[in-house]
């Protein structure tokens, strides 16, 4: 599964606006996913996860500079994100699954914040780029 | 993921071992697979797949040459499952999970058959082979 070019298009020209408010949607994107999926958590024992903790943000902020350093070599997501693959091949080890769902809250959230951008075909690019991401993050696991 | 050189070899020398048994074993684990998940039976309402049926041994037989190609190409998955990948895009639609199910139930059925040979590591070589062939075959979804 590869991004056509109209679907870079749309993820580069709502990247913009996305970044402006990168910690707020990092740290939106991991409260629903730890609201609504509980079992997440096991990842973060060592991190306070109440809504409005400093380690939410920090660690939000930290997910969305990844995905900003995905979109920037949006033609070369693994090269981008090799680092971050091998740290969780080899350290993290978070289940596969799991990036399902904080995809599924991260697109929640892009549009709950953006709802005029996020139509039918923005949602298929983002669903695509999040979804190849995941891809790269665990394709070291064996 | 990707296929070590190891895993190909695996592949390689269970798939020969397989003898010419390969489509019986195909059509087995269909009939494992429609038992096991009657979900799956949604994609053939043009078949008898009542146990024994002629259709389901032939079927599997499609599905097992498939994969025979596929040992075969083992470096080029993409290009030797190319049509394959574009009939299960545009025509057949199968919902990604229940390539699992089917590759589930491939390996229970090599198990069964060669207990000797299904070791760990063989298993493991096995199922991320299955799993590079699903990916070929919904690769071009969308």
């Amino acid at each position: 599964m590869s991004l056509t070019k109209a679907e870079r298009t749309v993820i580069l020209s709502m990247w913009d606006k996305i970044s402006a408010q990168a910690d707020a949607i990092g740290t939106e994107a991991l409260e629903r996913l730890f609201a609504s999926y509980p079992q997440t958590k096991t990842y973060f024992p060592h991190l306070d996860l109440r809504p409005g903790s400093a380690h939410l943000r920090v660690h939000g902020a930290k997910v969305v500079a990844a995905l900003g350093d995905a979109v920037k070599s949006i033609d070369n997501i693994a090269g981008a994100l090799a680092k971050l693959s091998e740290l969780h091949a080899y350290i993290l080890r978070v289940d596969p699954v799991n990036f399902k769902l904080l995809s599924h809250c991260l697109l929640v959230t892009v549009a709950s914040h953006f709802p005029a951008d996020f139509t039918a075909d923005a949602h298929t690019a983002w669903d695509k780029f999040l979804c190849i991401v995941s891809c790269v993050l665990t394709e070291k696991y064996r | 993921m990707v296929l070590s050189p190891a895993d190909k070899t695996n592949v390689k020398t269970t798939w020969d071992k397989l003898g010419g048994h390969a489509g019986e074993y195909g059509g087995e684990a269909l009939e494992r697979t429609f038992t096991s998940f009657p979900t799956t039976k949604t994609y053939f309402p043009h078949f008898d797949l009542s146990p024994g049926s002629a259709q389901v041994k032939a079927h599997g037989k499609k599905v097992a040459d498939a994969l025979t190609t596929a040992v075969a190409h083992i470096d080029d998955l993409p290009g030797a499952l190319s049509a394959l990948s574009d009939l299960h895009a545009y025509k057949l639609r199968v919902d990604p999970v229940n390539f699992k199910l089917l590759s589930h139930c491939l390996l229970v059925t090599l198990a069964c058959h060669h207990p000797a040979e299904f070791t760990p590591a063989v298993h493991a070589s096995l199922d991320k082979f299955f799993s590079a062939v699903s990916t070929v075959l919904t690769s071009k979804y969308r």
